[in-house]
């Protein structure tokens, strides 16, 4: 495989995987219980999901390290070190992928609120990150990708973590946005345009968003994205809101819906169009379809 | 009064260090301590509840301007007790076991706080018998619980049930609220009440406790 860095600037259209954490939900966890823990009790599993991304049409796996900082992984009652919960993310991940998809470690917010609006030092957030980053790049993972962010500091701990255990890494950084009368921000209050040059300066090789509330936001916030950076953008959306039925929880976004919107992703130069919560392999298997039609 | 209209200047900038001051400044010149708080602090988180709500400020701002207000809160609430002043009500309030997303929880209570109630906070990962068993203790008629995690909605309605068979569900009322969530499923599970987000959760406690 041509290296990652290459293929973002090289203006492809790469098509990520969907969600981890809800497919380990109607799998293997208990109510409650962190992802994170699947990768201990289940790794098996993990390895199973990657491999029905890549055969679904994704070229990038993600590992089930989003919880797996150390702040983060202390609040969460897993059994288990911060080294083994990464090393055997990235192993399974990798077995699934094989040598036809990259592995993105996937590395999520540490979960506390960040001095002066919480009690959380940003050098203990910093050192927190390093700690995952060390361990993710050890065991082999092609690039990083730092998401969910609503805290603009947080995410650039992150990108510095990952940068300064290895320059060359490549690192997309996704934040997740709400639409307001006033426009798109974070719950933190970060505005795309804030997102998009706070996140290039901490060096992010591509910049976007994840996770929010369904695919049509999704198309207004990369567009605005598009406006304001120069960067590969990165656009990985859940299949909607979950609702609750009496059969569980469902998002409402098919596979068909969503590809069809991805077009209007292709159409403004996204480079990597994936899912997050909710989204399955036939999800993407939809959005590769629309993308290789696009592209062909 | 002008130092009191500094004082809730001070919460709206979240200036803990000057809020913490002032309040001490208009104990010391004999301003009676409910005046302080409703014309001072509360005033103050009224501003910012009303500027959070139209998303002319967010969530920093609201932590920033809580901090000031407890800065303030520190001093006052002793001469409030003393006094024999009770607050508006009281709520018991928590994230359901297995939920360590307490952002919105820890919003409601600000504002609750903000409006003049006594709140009762357990935290996260709050199981159905401590939210009961505080609600019991302290004779609070609410109980406010909130999620993040679709995985974790299931616990609010043991909460419900267990209100129900301790035959409570009359004196101790529930209202449910997360990202997740929905009046649908708060009927479904038999909450008294949703909260679609912070500002309204007050509106509905207020309601719930007979105050509006």
């Amino acid at each position: 495989m041509r290296p990652f860095a290459e293929r973002l600037q090289a203006g492809d259209v790469l098509v990520g995987d969907g969600a981890t954490g809800t497919m380990l939900l109607e799998r293997v966890l208990d109510d409650g219980q962190a992802p994170e823990a699947a990768t201990l009790s289940h790794p098996d599993v993990l390895t199973e999901l990657a491999r029905l991304y890549v055969e679904a049409g994704a070229e990038i796996v993600e590992t089930n390290t989003f919880g797996g900082s150390p702040l983060k992984l202390a609040l969460s009652r897993v059994e288990g070190t911060v080294d083994e919960v990464n090393r055997m993310a990235v192993a399974a991940a990798r077995a699934g992928a094989g040598d036809r998809a990259y592995v993105a470690a996937s590395c999520g917010p540490c979960g506390q609120l960040l001095e002066p609006h919480g009690d959380t030092a940003p050098a203990a957030v910093y050192d927190s990150f390093l700690h995952q980053m060390s361990v993710l790049l050890e065991a082999g993972v092609d690039c990083v990708f730092v998401e969910t962010m609503t805290d603009l500091t947080e995410a650039t701990l992150a990108i510095r973590a990952a940068k300064d255990v290895a320059a060359d890494l490549p690192v997309a950084a996704m934040m997740t946005f709400d639409r307001t009368p006033r426009g798109f921000f974070t719950i933190m209050g970060v505005s795309v345009t804030k997102a998009a040059a706070g996140l290039a300066d901490a060096g992010a090789d591509a910049v976007g968003s994840n996770c929010g509330n369904g695919i049509e936001h999704m198309i207004d916030i990369a567009r605005e994205f598009r406006r304001h950076t120069e960067l590969p953008l990165i656009i990985q959306p859940n299949a909607g809101l979950p609702q609750t039925t009496d059969g569980g929880i469902v998002y409402d976004e098919t596979p068909a819906f969503m590809a069809d919107r991805a077009r209007a992703l292709v159409e403004l130069g996204v480079a990597v169009i994936g899912g997050c919560c909710g989204t399955t392999p036939d999800h993407i298997r939809a959005i590769r379809t629309i993308v290789d039609e696009l592209r062909s | 009064m002008k130092v009191l209209a500094e004082l809730a200047q001070a919460v709206i900038d979240g200036n803990h260090a000057r809020a913490g001051e002032l309040t001490q400044q208009v104990i010391a010149q004999d301003v009676p301590p409910k005046t302080i708080l409703d014309d001072g602090l509360i005033a103050g988180m009224n501003v910012v509840g009303e500027r959070f709500r139209v998303h002319d400020i967010f969530l920093p701002d609201v932590l920033l301007a809580a901090k000031a207000m407890y800065a303030g809160m520190n001093h006052l609430q002793p001469l409030l007790i003393a006094e024999g002043i009770p607050l508006i009500g009281k709520v018991v309030i928590g994230t359901v076991r297995g939920d360590l997303h307490d952002i919105g929880k820890n919003l409601v209570g600000i504002m609750l706080r903000g409006a003049g109630f006594e709140v009762i906070d357990l935290g996260n990962d709050v199981s159905p018998e401590e939210m009961v068993q505080a609600a019991k203790e302290h004779g609070a008629p609410v109980i406010g619980m909130s999620a993040l995690l679709t995985t974790t909605m299931p616990v609010m309605r043991e909460v419900v049930e267990r209100l129900r068979d301790d035959k409570l569900s009359t004196d101790i009322k529930t209202i449910v609220g997360g990202a997740p969530l929905t009046q649908a499923f708060a009927d479904k599970i038999g909450a008294t009440a949703y909260g679609f987000d912070a500002a309204n959760a007050v509106d509905v406690v207020k309601r719930l406790s007979g105050l509006s």
